[in-house]
């Protein structure tokens, strides 16, 4: 008994071309990659400078704002040196302002990741990335006999823990690690 | 309590007090059966893959207490076959009853059914996920034959990794401060998220690959059953099924009124001779699956607060 809580949409198709991305890559070694990173790939007006994400994570991310949809100037830069963080990705979004929904969601793949609000290159808003309790579609659940990966079905995830991240899925209670966390 | 229209899906759905609210239901029930509770009320009964016992066990509770049953065995002469999803099969279902027994290979079915559902839903088995029935009628069980829930030493032997029965067992008893001990190879030991659950409600637990060593313990030993299949050696498979098996030189070492327990069906780790002693409970656990079934049928369609 529950169906008026939810409502049933179909599953998003999965696309991943990336045509439209211009990604550029930075050795690692070079000393002077975090000051010149800035240099790499161009600044941006108006949008929104995602830093400080995980190398690893940085094209999730992309997958979580969906840019391949986005019209807008997007530049990618992963494998960059970081005194913080080891190695790093950058996510600049032109003409795109985050909501705090999407920030949530990059709170899943990449915990300690800035947002910067850009309004005529100048820095309007610093937002700081917070894990959601609760995550509607956006994880595929790693559980091959799982419903959700059977059914058209929108997947929903309670977080269990937050460091390290451990997230529960609504449908077959199953746990997942980061590791095993795929965008939809 | 009001169960009226509930789901009952997995036993993590339900608090300690309202496990205790069933399992006094339970009891009323079973000292009291009400031939005619249940008269009028239709319960549908899906099974996407077959499960004799607990369908029979439901269809029996359903009409000892006046109540009528319709429904398909196993998918084979089911709308599956055509394609159709599982959300239009509960929306056709539920046109014709007043509430929904699903068994389904397929883990989180019965969650996904109940929210396509507008009337309560059962999960009688979701893959190796949840059986909700089968732990209430294992907590019951316990309640009869030890006369308390609370502060209990309940060892789990066998297959701890995959028996779903156990895992259920495991989060339904941490709600009153149990002891734990989880015997098995390590191949099939109980898997780190359940420890790590315990771990935060601060209760204690043993994990051993030694049979006998926590023997003198126990007041509970919840006995499954090891296949075959779930070992990547063979032989290793040979060497466990003996270690493991529960006979009358076991029972030497133990605590007069230990009670054993097996979900059933056993192939050879519990011996015949154990049957005759004082120790066996899983004859009588068997037996609550109807007065456990009964209730819950009871409570979900609001013939009994
Ligand atoms: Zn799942």
């Amino acid at each position: 008994m529950g169906r008026k809580k939810i409502k049933k949409k179909g599953v998003r198709k999965n696309r991943r071309s990336r045509e439209k991305i211009k990604a550029k890559k930075i050795d690692p070694s070079s000393p002077k990659s975090e000051s010149k990173k800035e240099l790499t790939i161009s600044a941006i007006d108006d949008g929104t400078v995602i830093d400080h994400i995980p190398s690893d994570a940085t094209f999730k991310v992309a997958d979580i704002l969906r840019l391949e949809k986005h019209d807008g100037v997007v530049s990618i830069a992963t494998n960059l040196h970081s005194k913080s963080v080891g190695s790093k990705g950058i996510v600049k979004v032109g003409g795109k302002s985050l909501t705090q929904d999407e920030v949530n969601k990059i709170a899943i793949v990449a915990p300690d990741a800035t947002v910067n609000i850009i309004t005529n290159y100048n820095v309007k808003e610093k937002i700081k990335v917070k894990s959601p309790d609760f995550i509607d579609n956006v994880v595929k659940c790693s559980n091959p006999v799982c419903i959700t990966n059977n059914e058209q079905v929108n997947t929903k995830f309670y977080v269990v823990k937050k460091d390290p991240l451990k997230i529960r899925c609504h449908y077959c209670e199953r746990n997942m690690g980061k590791e095993d966390i795929q965008i939809i | 309590m009001d169960f009226k229209n509930r789901d009952i899906i997995s036993i993590n759905d339900f608090s300690k007090e309202e496990l205790l609210h069933i399992l006094k239901v339970v009891k009323q029930i079973e000292n009291k059966p009400k031939n005619n509770l249940l008269k009028g009320k239709l319960l549908a009964t899906l099974f996407f893959e077959p499960s004799t016992r607990t369908r029979l066990s439901f269809i029996s509770a359903m009409e000892q207490l006046g109540g009528e049953v319709l429904g398909f065995a196993d998918s084979e002469s089911t709308s599956r076959q055509k394609g159709e999803s599982l959300w239009d099969t509960i929306r056709m279902t539920e046109q014709y009853a007043d509430a929904i027994i699903i068994r389904h290979p397929l883990e989180g079915s019965g969650r996904l059914a109940a929210e396509a559902a507008s009337i309560p839903v059962i999960n009688g088995g979701d893959g190796s996920n949840q059986h909700p029935t089968q732990t209430i009628l294992d907590m019951y069980t316990i309640l009869k034959t030890k006369g308390k829930l609370e502060n209990l030493h309940v060892g789990f032997v066998g297959d701890l990794k995959y028996g779903r029965t156990v895992h259920s067992l495991v989060m339904a008893l941490s709600h009153f401060s149990p002891t734990f001990y989880f015997i098995a190879p390590d191949a099939l030991q109980i898997p780190e998220s359940y420890l790590d659950e315990l771990f935060q409600k601060k209760i204690e637990y043993n994990k051993t690959s030694d049979l006998t060593r926590f023997s003198r313990e126990l007041d509970i030993l919840y006995v499954t059953r090891i296949q075959k299949e779930r070992f990547p050696d063979p032989l290793e498979y040979e060497k466990f099924k003996d270690v493991y098996t529960i006979n009358k030189s076991f029972l030497q070492n133990v605590k007069k009124d230990l009670k054993i327990m097996h979900p059933l069906p056993r192939v050879s780790e519990i011996d015949k001779s154990v049957d005759a002693t004082q120790h066996a409970a899983y004859f009588e656990q068997a037996a609550f699956g109807i007065p456990v079934r009964k209730a819950l049928l009871a409570l979900v369609l609001g013939k009994v607060k």
